[in-house]
């Protein structure tokens, strides 16, 4: 006696191979690295001294001042080294967006080079150059050069993917329209790039908040933020007290790139790379 | 036409404006006028240097040399901002940021106007401006909008719209600022035939409503002829003809044009006395006169000029057989082989395939041009005995005496002294074909060299527009001059 038909087709189906089963080790690596620390972090983050279920590492963050100082200062150090990059990259990115003066896509390779090289490494080199070559005192200044290098191509890249891919037209209906290059570049160019600011502002702010390395070799005991922090809390053995602190600071970061892209829908523009985050 | 009748004043002067691109020359020496509220349309084949023109007229590009006047001013390194020209560009560039409004409303947003004056302290009157209200902005913007029959998609984005309506998009945001010349950049080309056909009675009739003159840039022959009032053949950087559509078409000033507007039959001739040409053996009355006694002419024929009959008839000129015949609509379209040479002719009157017919034209049916050039002349320099190096090669030529190595010579190349190649490396130099016509007995060739000059080749050969061809020299003949040295220097 056979097996009934319908049983057979069933099997034959849970054995063929479908296109979905290409998705398999996606799945399972999106498990073994995002899922499951999320939920170990969560796990500590709610564990109390005594082995239970508390509140306690949240109320110890939010009761002592220093530590929304502190926080609250690595916000202020991520916005000013984005800003910076912002200010020094836009120029470049349109000197580079611009065939007449950059003929050559080595350029850009020049300025994105320092990416590949390890940053810990970067800053290392920094830190040779600044400190003991220059004699420049470790601080807030030489931690903001740093965190400026090493963010700067995160910043630069974004820019001069969108101000290349801009139709250059554009510039030529403005000029023609009677604006002048001034108004042409508030009235066009800027509104049009946009997503790329976007993603360049999240690619260097997220980074910079929770950085501690560059502005541990950098800065020394001025800089201390929030990165810090977590890292001390991790050397002390204090693993809820650090699930804590990093799970308030994916929160906040996570509600900033919210933000922004709620912004960046506001201007209308789906183009670029503004969806990529 | 009623247009036509304006107070005929000059409003743009192009004087022998050049423009190169490295070693590349666009545009070359070109001189032209253009009148007020004349629908003007600059017609050639991709490459001819028709949109350069247009970019220097609008100040996108300076010319190298030369001059363009703008109601007798010179504008030639004023920027486009500062210019009342408006351009529609060939792929809109509408601001995707902006709603439909807010495109045309752009330029009326930076727009000053006068606000009357002030008297300064020093005694100097200073003229005041201002920028428009609100209020005039909507009005003028949903002017424009109306003109162009989008007046209810002011609110709409400008992404969301067919490529028929940002073309008029783009046409609203042109005109609302009152230019005195409308350019427009094959504004057509990206819509389908239909489209295309619409839009072009809508930019006609807008053109005598707005009264403006209008710069219209196209390949299409039959956009030019339909639209213009004028129309200016370019082809290599240069004016080839300037005239009306029917003058274009019916007096071709070259071969050049009678090829490429519209259908002919063009044959290689010998005006044998005034009023007499003589092709494929056979003397025909023409209205000509004033060639030299058998000077080659070109001699173009247009197939509808050519009447069918009987092929004993007396009147018929040629016998000739049909080997083809379409019915296109309205009239036939046939082949027919007389003389060794294949007429189309057009005719209402359809004739079987394989029937012998006589070949009858009347005098104002024949079309004489002189020929563009008799010789192909280059620079080149003696490179040794018997050695020419020109177009970067050397060929191998018979040097007058006296001619040493390094002297500056002419070369002059009858159009049948080249020999082409099919594989660019059996030639001493290569090139691209990029004209074939054929006039009757024989291919006429354009080649152009790497070098940007070119060679007119007479051929017995077809070859494709576009192949690369190796270039050959006829050493017999082929004669080289010495030049003789500036004697100022």
């Amino acid at each position: 006696m056979s097996e009934p038909p319908l049983v057979k087709a069933r099997l034959r189906r849970a054995l063929t191979f479908k296109r979905s089963h290409f998705s398999f080790p996606y799945i399972a690596l999106c498990i073994i690295f995002v899922v499951v620390p999320l939920g170990i972090l969560l796990g500590f983050a709610f564990i109390g001294p005594d082995d239970t279920f508390s509140f306690d590492n949240f109320a110890y963050f939010f009761t002592h001042a220093e530590n929304i100082k502190t926080m609250l200062y690595s916000m202020g150090v991520a916005a000013l080294t984005t800003v910076i990059c912002l200010l020094l990259a836009y120029p470049l990115a349109m000197c580079l967006a611009n065939s007449k003066i950059n003929k050559s896509v080595i350029l850009v390779l020049l300025f994105v080079l320092p990416m590949w090289v390890n940053s810990l490494l970067r800053t290392y080199a920094l830190q040779n150059l600044l400190i003991d070559l220059f004699g420049m005192q470790r601080g807030f200044t030489a931690a903001l050069i740093g965190l400026v290098y090493d963010f700067f191509p995160f910043m630069l890249l974004p820019l001069y993917t969108t101000l290349a891919n801009m139709d250059k037209s554009l510039i030529e209906a403005s000029h023609d329209l009677g604006a002048s290059s001034i108004a042409t570049f508030f009235k066009v160019t800027l509104p049009l790039s946009v997503p790329g600011i976007m993603s360049g502002v999240l690619m260097v702010f997220m980074p910079t908040m929770s950085t501690f390395s560059v502005t541990e070799i950098m800065g020394g005991a001025d800089t201390y933020m929030v990165g810090s922090m977590i890292n001390e809390l991790i050397n002390g053995g204090d693993w809820g007290g650090s699930a804590a602190f990093s799970l308030i600071l994916l929160v906040l970061v996570a509600g900033t790139m919210a933000l922004s892209n709620l912004i960046a829908k506001g201007k209308g523009t789906n183009e670029g790379m503004g969806g990529m985050l | 036409m009623a247009e036509v009748n304006y107070k005929k004043k000059k409003i743009i002067e192009i004087t022998n404006v050049t423009k190169a691109f490295g070693a590349v020359t666009a545009v070359d020496d070109v001189s032209l006028a253009i009148n007020r509220g004349e629908f003007v349309t600059l017609l050639g084949p991709s490459g001819c240097g028709k949109t350069t023109l247009l970019r220097m007229i609008a100040g996108f590009d300076l010319p190298t040399k030369g001059k363009i006047l703008l109601e007798g001013t010179d504008v030639t390194q004023i920027p486009p901002n500062k210019r009342p020209i408006n351009t529609v560009f060939q792929k809109y560039a509408l601001f995707p940021h902006l709603t439909v409004f807010g495109n045309v409303a752009y330029g009326l947003k930076i727009l000053r106007v006068p606000n009357g004056e002030k008297k300064l302290k020093n005694g100097s009157v200073k003229q005041l401006y201002r920028k428009l209200t609100k209020a005039e902005i909507k009005a003028k913007v949903e002017r424009a909008l109306s003109v162009v029959g989008l007046a209810e998609y002011g609110y709409r984005n400008v992404t969301t719209l067919s490529g028929g309506q940002q073309q008029r998009v783009a046409i609203a945001r042109a005109i609302v600022l009152e230019p005195k010349v409308l350019l427009l950049d094959e504004p057509l080309g990206a819509l389908d035939l239909k489209m295309r056909k619409e839009m072009q009675l809508e930019l006609k009739r807008m053109h005598s409503e707005l009264g403006i003159t209008f710069i219209y840039v196209t390949h299409d022959q039959e956009e030019a002829l339909t639209m213009s009032d004028t129309i200016v053949v370019m082809s290599d950087g240069a004016v080839q003809q300037i005239g009306s559509p029917k003058k274009i078409y019916d007096e071709p000033a070259n071969a050049f044009v009678a090829n490429f507007i519209g259908e002919s039959n063009l044959l290689a001739g010998n005006m044998i006395a005034d009023f007499k040409v003589k092709f494929l053996d056979v003397v025909v009355d023409c209205l000509d006169k004033g060639f030299a006694k058998n000077e080659s002419v070109d001699v173009v024929i247009r197939p509808e000029d050519i009447e069918l009959i009987d092929e004993e008839a007396e009147k018929a000129q040629m016998c000739g057989e049909i080997i083809s015949s379409i019915f296109k609509g309205t009239y036939y379209e046939m082949e027919v082989v007389a003389g060794g040479y294949e007429f189309t002719v057009q005719s209402t009157n359809g004739k079987e395939v394989g029937s012998k017919v006589g070949l009858h034209v009347t005098p104002n049916g024949i079309h004489i041009m002189k020929k563009m050039r008799a010789t192909n002349e280059f620079i080149g320099e003696a490179d040794g005995e018997n050695l020419v190096w020109m177009c970067k090669g050397d060929f191998e030529l018979d040097l007058p005496e006296g001619v040493e190595k390094g002297d500056k010579v002419k070369v002059k190349v009858p159009f049948d002294a080249v020999e082409l190649t099919d594989d660019e490396n059996d030639g001493v130099i290569g090139g691209n074909v990029t004209q074939s016509i054929y006039k009757g007995t024989y291919y006429q060739v354009q080649v152009y060299t790497d070098t940007d000059e070119d060679f007119l080749v007479d051929t017995s050969d077809e070859w494709d527009i576009n192949d690369r061809v190796g270039i050959n020299l006829r050493r017999e003949k082929v004669t080289v001059e010495k030049v003789e040295e500036e004697e100022d220097e």
